[in-house]
């Protein structure tokens, strides 16, 4: 049976049958139609964003936070090329969404007509794939198409521009089972020759380590447990990427820390001294690599990924492994227990007592003395009381960012939103609004600077509106503190634009929207003071002030390999070479 | 055909099977890429090689099959073994692309452009020019009292080396399709 319906209709049928119940979204005229029939249906709900950037990243913190695909629905024009930087970022980042935008109706395209924009052109490179609809009778199909490609393998963005007449025009409604999902199947099960190979490798190593990715989250819950069931009887030690954290456990036997740049010293030192690198769904970032030529010199690198692109890209890979996670790590288990669940106990044993000793360096560790609050001190106190709630942590990009991946701990997957690859400021905040509409009754915690924050204060308005308790966790040092570290181990302390000045009084400004705002400055009150915004039922702006100059340690300076990480203020002088300095 | 295919789905080889990388050595490689045939499926192709830094040589494009809406593009480009296997894989994560064949090291492959060169002269280097071009199999489809054009087809250096002889006789334009490439055999 075919149901006649209008494109505008259709829309909305489509996502009621692909299982969204969020949309997060702004009108604008080319939208109208769309936005007519979301108005007469109950079953999707609609967030009014405040900003086209901040629907992406809200549907960014819905996906991550849950697994599932974030919807957005934006005007043409301006309204598409406000959402290229959330593109941009889960392109980057890997994660699905899809983003509906209109457009003026098929006739007028060409024209320079009014909020017209070449969207499917613009959006080409920062998409993983985008569809125009020129007519009604494919709007339907292309729309589950859509949620099929942001999906399936490596997952990212789509984008379906969809023409004013075209949501205005009648045509017959195709049902999800009977679309074609074109030929678009990426290979999920593993070569079990590279798998087996990657096995007896595993049984011989002396020295391996598990480096782990957000790949392992996109997979879904199977591989985190199952990533989770190999580490423990392996023993093998376990680091991961900043996208990675929670895959596995912060407080598991096994874990050894983020690695890379600003990653725990043990877990570079393990990757730098390593005999067998096992790469599950990272994708050896620069942030994780360092120097290229000197990564990991005397290791068997071995890589499982769902997108062959990535093998080879950076890296020399001698077992690669094309498959979907959770299908792989599967298979490995499967192999290694008939085997005979093999490992070399004793080496590895004395692999851990290694560990140990890079361990007792100590390197997150820092004093807390003085009437001026270290940004690594307020949030081991947020970790201390707050890592017993059901808690979801998003962050902006920098400092902060960095500080939070070292001194929280993520105990499971989709409990940590942060903007990896794109490094996007002004990312935290609409995510938290996604999170916490996915999980209302949750604590979500924005942990911010302040700097990153205002790129996207105005979504304040969307917290009130739709009762969005968030809490946002500024670590506020008045500086661009990325950027002033970087310019003071690379530009002879020139801190050029590097400081935030005529900055907002955050209580007044928390007050002005209807939210509770709340300054801490003494170290002595800060516990009394997380309590009062953990305990406050609604949106509230915490306005922490923090140390000035606090740099972010331990740090590989670029050009330079995992061995030769930075770990305090001592050894910053000179540490970057010229070669270094070009680099980001 | 056993060498990779990297289009998902499409083989059963992993790139464990793939030739040395990471030499330095820069090679040049005849991509033949079966696209759906769908709006801006060129774009996508063109625009990943300009947002990734590769190299384009030559291209050609067109429809290869009407009713199942396919293209094929041939691409000529040249990298290091490292460069060419990112080629291809990226190419493979392009949704609407269906294959991606590497008729460089799938082959022996043929390959076959088709150019028109305008040769204007009088006397004896129009008589030269017209001796050369039967050598070289090329036919005159226009000719004046002091121009000809001639049409050749051929491998890329055949045509490099007969515009090369034309230019002391007077060649003062020249149109190229750009490589079309097949492998040999079945």
């Amino acid at each position: 049976m075919t149901r006649q319906m209008t494109g505008a209709k259709m829309v909305v049928q489509a996502l009621k049958d692909q299982g969204v119940e969020v949309v997060f979204g702004y009108p604008g005229g080319a939208v109208l139609p769309i936005y007519d029939e979301v108005f007469q249906q109950n079953d999707i709900r609609h967030i009014l964003v405040r900003h086209e950037q901040g629907a992406v990243h809200a549907a960014e913190g819905y996906a991550r936070s849950t697994g599932k695909p974030g919807v957005v629905l934006v005007t043409s024009g301006p309204g598409a090329t406000n959402a290229v930087t959330g593109l941009t970022d889960a392109l980057m980042d890997s994660i699905p969404i899809v983003v509906l935008t209109g457009q003026v109706p098929t006739f007028m395209i060409g024209n320079d007509a009014f909020q017209e924009a070449d969207t499917v052109g613009i959006t080409r490179p920062c998409t993983k794939h985008n569809w125009l609809v020129s007519d009604t009778s494919k709007l339907s199909e292309t729309l589950h198409q859509a949620f099929h490609v942001a999906t399936t393998g490596r997952p990212g963005p789509v984008l379906v521009d969809i023409p004013k007449d075209v949501q205005f025009a009648s045509a017959d409604y195709t049902a999800p089972t009977k679309a074609r999902t074109s030929h678009y199947a990426p290979q999920v099960k593993g070569d079990m020759e590279a798998i087996t190979e990657l096995v007896a490798a595993l049984e011989t190593a002396k020295r391996p380590v598990f480096y782990t990715g957000g790949g392992v989250i996109n997979s879904g819950p199977a591989a985190s447990q199952l990533l989770r069931e190999l580490v423990e009887a392996t023993g093998i030690p376990i680091t991961s990427t900043l996208m990675g954290l929670g895959a596995y456990p912060a407080n598991g036997e096994r874990w050894i820390g983020m690695l890379g740049m600003h990653g725990l010293y043990e877990a570079n030192m393990v990757m730098h001294d390593c005999d067998l690198m096992i790469n599950i769904g990272a994708r050896f970032d620069d942030r994780i690599t360092g120097r290229v030529d000197a990564f990991s010199p005397n290791s068997i690198k071995a890589h499982i990924d769902i997108d062959p692109s990535s093998i080879n890209k950076v890296i020399k890979t001698d077992i690669p492994i094309i498959g979907d996670i959770a299908h792989v790590l599967e298979d490995i288990l499967k192999v290694w227990k008939s085997r005979g669940r093999k490992v070399n106990r004793e080496a590895i044993a004395k692999w851990w007592a290694k560990i140990e000793d890079w361990k007792k360096v100590d390197c997150l560790a820092f004093k807390q003395n003085g009437k001026v609050i270290k940004p690594q001190y307020a949030l081991s106190r947020l970790e201390a009381l707050t890592k017993d709630h059901d808690r979801y942590i998003c962050t902006e990009v920098g400092q902060h960012q960095m500080w939070a991946a070292q001194y929280l701990g993520f105990n499971d997957p989709h409990r940590w939103m942060t903007s990896g690859g794109l490094g996007t400021m002004g990312y935290g905040f609409p995510a938290s609004i996604g999170v916490q509409m996915a999980h209302p009754d949750s604590l979500v915690i924005n942990v911010a600077g302040e700097a990153s924050w205002l790129m996207n204060m105005q979504e304040m308005g969307t917290a009130m509106q739709y009762h969005l308790p968030v809490k946002q966790f500024i670590l506020n040092n008045e500086r661009l503190g990325m950027v002033r570290q970087w310019q003071e181990l690379l530009h002879g302390e020139r801190y050029s634009s590097s400081w935030s000045e005529a900055l907002p009084d955050f209580v007044k400004l928390a007050e002005a929207f209807g939210a509770k705002g709340i300054i801490c400055k003494d170290p002595d009150d800060l516990d009394d003071a997380i309590m009062e915004m953990l305990n406050y039922d609604g949106p509230v702006i915490f306005d922490c002030l923090v140390e000035k100059h606090e740099n972010c340690f331990p740090m590989i300076p670029s050009g330079e390999p995992h061995n030769k990480m930075l770990l305090g203020e001592a050894s910053t002088k000179d540490a970057i070479g010229s070669k270094g300095a070009v680099m980001v | 055909m056993s060498a990779l295919k990297i289009k998902k789905g499409s083989t059963k080889h992993s790139a464990y099977n793939l030739r040395p990388t990471f030499s330095d050595v820069v090679e040049a490689h005849t991509l033949a890429v079966v696209v759906e045939n769908e709006p801006g499926v060129l774009a996508r192709v063109i625009g990943l090689f300009s947002g990734r830094g590769y190299n384009i040589d030559s291209l050609t494009v067109a429809e290869i099959d009407h009713e199942g809406h396919r293209s094929r593009i041939t691409i000529v480009t040249t990298g290091t073994p490292q460069v060419i296997e990112q080629i291809k894989a990226q190419l493979g994560r392009i949704v609407p692309v269906h294959e991606v064949h590497d008729l460089t090291v799938e082959g022996p492959s043929v390959e076959r452009e088709l150019a028109l060169l305008k040769v204007c002269g009088e006397g004896d280097k129009r008589v030269e020019a017209l001796r050369l071009a039967d050598i070289f199999r090329a036919n005159a489809v226009d000719s004046t009292l002091d121009s000809f054009v001639f049409e050749l087809t051929g491998a890329p250096e055949k045509i490099d080396a007969f515009a090369e002889l034309m230019r002391p006789l007077g060649l003062i334009e020249i149109a190229r399709t750009g490589v079309a490439a097949l492998l040999r055999g079945h």
